[in-house]
């Protein structure tokens, strides 16, 4: 099926069935689609993973370099997570820049694993104000079917826990490559929850069809803790304060339940 | 060029370093239609927040594949001067500035009865001369000014306010510094008649409970914003009517 847009009828059924507490796939209105993990997928990359969700896939890689630190924390690896929505995922994903599309989807998964302080950063320094490791996350989305912030959030996650790091040592000033390796200091597991508002009512997890007929999104990343650490709103419709805060409850129950797929304490 | 670092953002007595209580926004003021060529325009002042927003349209859209047949489109453009932060920035736009163009679009396209003006566009241009966080909530209010100032048919007022913790307490409109040194901001965007959030973000760490009554806070910021927004509008088109009125009059005396 290659049509970009689902038909008017469809739509209709698919905001219909949702006013009902039902969905076109036969999920309750809070279910996640069948999720797949699959963790260390390129080897050139010092973490990688991909996950299915339903038919969406993302394909996450981590890759270091060694640059300079912020001035204001000269102490602390860099972060930098960016987002490419390849053309060969969606008849929509056209080639070029970064729309804004893949600009909020690269910030809102940046905001989950900074604000949470899942990486420790610290342990990324080699010389105070001069050099430290630069972590690239790069969001690689393969299909298109919806939900994209979820299912890159939890790629992210996953190919972080899957990342390893040199072994070095700093000699006159030069930093020298040790054999061998160590895992990725991390030291939180951020898990992103997107809602979709479609005829008033809240759905978890949508799906293609249902973003295109949804009112509005809202995203909440929720930490080990059960806090909430990133929130980003979405789409042209809006939310009531009441919603919001059903909103935060139900993200709080689904990310634990998230977590435990990329999670293995 | 460097600001010291302040120890405590807020002392034993709740006082924020301005001198604020936690739950007070900083002073704001409001004018309406300042810039000569645009449709609408409105500036606004949030403490040390000064910004402009000017709104052209609805007019013909350019390139013309754009138009929507049912619909105006609206186009938005948060910038930030070069000179409005204490490191030069590149006037090029930022990756924040895209996301805030997308985030703020989003939120007051809801506030617009884009249906009246189809295979139009209306242009909306957020110019930040100098930012001390909140200039996103600070940007939406004027904005939202700066539509109603164009003569747009809105549902409603756009209010924004942020609020957020700081060294574990609630706080109400965060000033850079708070927001650099605090655990958590979140900016709101409401829109009172419909009981809407329009816009909704948040970094750093909130529990549930906390994050409620943030919500609620936010919320009270924005009935704040609201009554200074209509005194703002007010304040132009009624003085403006009544000096119109007051000259008929007079005219109608001397006859």
């Amino acid at each position: 099926m290659s049509s970009l847009m689902a038909s008017r009828v469809r739509q209709k059924r698919v905001a219909q069935l949702v006013s009902r507490g039902k969905r076109l796939d036969g999920r309750g209105l809070t279910d996640y689609r069948e999720v797949q993990v699959e963790a260390g997928l390129i080897e050139r990359a010092e973490g990688s993973a991909r996950v299915r969700l339903g038919k969406t896939e993302v394909l996450v890689g981590v890759k270091f370099e060694m640059g300079e630190p912020f001035p204001d924390t000269p102490n602390e690896g860099v972060l930098t997570v960016n987002a490419e929505l390849v053309p060969l995922a969606s008849p929509t994903f056209e080639p070029g820049p970064p729309d804004e599309n893949s600009i909020e989807l690269a910030r809102v998964v940046d905001r989950g694993i900074r604000e949470s302080k899942a990486i420790a950063v610290e342990e990324l320094c080699i010389e105070p104000g001069e050099k430290v490791f630069v972590v690239f996350v790069d969001v690689y989305v393969l299909n298109h079917d919806g939900n994209l912030i979820d299912a890159s959030c939890l790629a992210a996650l996953a190919a972080l826990l899957n990342t390893k790091m040199f072994n070095y040592e700093v000699k006159e000033g030069e930093v020298k490559i040790k054999p061998g390796y160590k895992p990725l200091p991390i030291r939180n597991y951020p898990v992103a929850v997107t809602f979709a508002k479609i005829n008033d009512k809240l759905v978890v997890d949508p799906w293609l069809e249902e973003e295109q007929v949804m009112d509005a999104r809202l995203t909440m990343t929720v930490e080990k803790e059960g806090k909430i650490c990133a929130i980003q709103k979405g789409g042209y419709g809006y939310f009531t304060a009441e919603q919001v805060f059903e909103a935060s409850k139900i993200a709080r129950e689904k990310a634990e339940e998230q977590r435990k797929l990329v999670v293995k304490e | 060029m460097s600001q010291k670092k302040p120890e405590k953002l807020i002392d034993e007595n709740d006082v924020r370093l301005d001198g604020r209580k936690l739950n007070e926004m900083r002073p704001i003021k409001i004018e309406v239609g300042v810039l000569g060529n645009a449709d609408g325009s409105a500036y606004i002042e949030q403490g040390k927040n000064k910004i402009l927003a000017a709104v052209y349209g609805p007019k013909e859209v350019h390139p013309k594949h754009l138009a929507l047949p049912d619909r105006a489109v609206l186009r938005c453009r948060y910038h930030m001067a070069p000179f409005s932060v204490e490191e030069r920035k590149s006037p090029a736009p930022s990756r924040r500035e895209l996301e805030l163009s997308k985030v703020i679009r989003e939120c007051l396209e809801p506030s617009i009865f884009t249906e009246y003006y189809p295979r139009t566009s209306i242009d909306l241009f957020i110019e930040v001369l100098q930012a001390d966080g909140g200039t996103r909530c600070a940007g939406i209010t004027v904005a939202s000014v700066a539509l109603a100032d164009a003569g747009i048919p809105m549902r409603d007022l756009v209010n924004a306010c942020a609020a957020g913790k700081v060294e574990g307490r609630l706080v109400l409109d965060l000033t850079d510094v708070e927001d650099k040194g605090g655990e958590a901001d979140m900016p709101l965007a409401y829109m009172p008649s419909a009981n809407a959030i329009t816009l909704l973000q948040m970094d750093g760490m909130l529990t549930g409970e906390e994050f409620e009554q943030v919500v609620n806070l936010a919320l009270d910021g924005c009935k704040q914003i609201g009554q200074i927004q209509k005194e703002a509008l007010r304040s132009k088109y009624v003085v403006a009517k009544e000096a119109e009125t007051e000259k008929e009059e007079a005219e109608a005396g001397e006859k």
